[in-house]
């Protein structure tokens, strides 16, 4: 599978994640938001920079009990519960925003 | 004829280095890569028998992989090269024959 | 569900085979299912933990860093065997520092490694549900 963008191709799996991590920016981002139906807003993006921030420093995109732990860490106490994060990504945080973080699928993904 | 005798396996896990060491005649040379770099570390249970390696043979190692594993050059036995992948290169060409200890 | 005790021991290099990733990748899974997971470091298996490990220059994945996202995933019992330490030339001062924030401890930040004898160590796999091989 792949993404269209601008006269690029970008690789996906069959689940829509990004084969190349270095591939990824903002437009890109958006494009996988919009074929979901979804549009990101500045909320959206806070998560998907913290997101692309732990790959940088942990090598993993993590499970999502610890990306809410996390986020309530870093982006404050409200923001760090399931129920804000479910909101914002319905499909599932960990997934969802990995996705559109172009990070690859979170290892322990329940 | 000259040797260019390769150890990829760890000291630890594997008997290469020890059969590598026994059958290498004295104007062969010794290079370790991938795992076979642990045998570099000085202090440790493999130093004496490097160090008697050395007083025979060059003995080199390959560079990139002490970076993988985060072995620090400078905690290294005294007497071994390190080269990168054009030295590793450059060394089979120098010499006759090449035998990996797998 | 009881927790179960589950201990995994890491015997290989990290990056001469697939094991020592394969590893880290079933702990962080298996630490999804809030089991009491203990890990430990015996033989070559010492090197996973080397500090400054950089594999730039051979083209493959460094997961070095992922062992400091252990914590997060509570799994912060660490046990290196001082013996296989010892027999590399190795201290623990080579090891990359893993920490976890106590949450019984008003969140201290608490070392998540121990350097411990065989003795100590024979006593640790004694007192596990679960032992897994790497």
């Amino acid at each position: 599978m792949a993404i269209e963008l601008e006269g690029k191709s970008y690789e996906t799996d069959e689940e829509g994640y990004l084969v190349n991590l270095s591939d990824w920016n903002d437009q890109l981002a958006n494009e996988m938001a919009k074929a979901d139906g979804a549009v990101l807003d500045e909320n959206h993006w806070e998560v998907i920079n913290f997101l692309r921030d732990y790959y940088e420093e942990y090598q993993i995109a993590p499970a999502v009990r610890v990306l809410t732990k996390a986020v309530g860490k870093k982006l404050g106490k409200d923001k760090g519960t399931s129920k804000y994060l479910y909101e914002l990504f319905p499909y599932g945080p960990a997934k969802q925003a990995c996705k559109y973080a172009g990070l690859p699928k979170p290892t322990g993904c329940v | 004829m000259s040797v260019l005798h390769i150890v990829n396996k760890s000291p630890y896990e594997r008997h290469s280095l020890d059969t590598c060491l026994r059958l290498a005649k004295p104007d062969s040379a010794i290079l370790l890569i991938e795992d076979g770099i642990y045998a570099v570390q000085q202090n440790s249970a493999t130093s004496s028998k490097m160090q008697q390696a050395l007083s025979n043979h060059p003995v080199y190692a390959l560079q990139p992989d002490l970076e993988a594993r985060g072995v620090n050059p400078d905690n290294m036995i005294d007497g071994i090269s390190l080269v990168d992948y054009d030295g590793f290169v450059k060394l089979t060409t120098e010499y006759d024959r090449l035998q990996s200890w797998l | 569900m009881a927790s179960k005790k589950f201990l995994y021991i890491n015997r290989r290099p990290p990056h001469g085979s697939i094991y020592a990733h394969e590893s880290l990748e079933v702990v962080l899974i298996g630490a999804a299912f809030e089991q009491d997971v203990t890990l430990a470091f015996i033989d070559d298996g010492v090197y996973q933990l080397m500090q400054n490990q950089d594999t730039g220059g051979v083209g493959l994945k460094n997961f070095a860093p992922t062992f400091r996202a252990l914590g997060d995933y509570d799994v912060n019992q660490i046990y290196v065997e001082q013996e296989s330490l010892e027999l590399r030339g190795l201290s623990k001062d080579d090891l990359i520092p893993l920490t976890y924030e106590d949450e019984d401890d008003d969140w201290a930040e608490k070392d998540s490694i121990h350097v411990v004898s065989s003795a100590e160590l024979a006593d640790i796999i004694e007192q596990q549900d679960v032992i897994l091989n790497f």
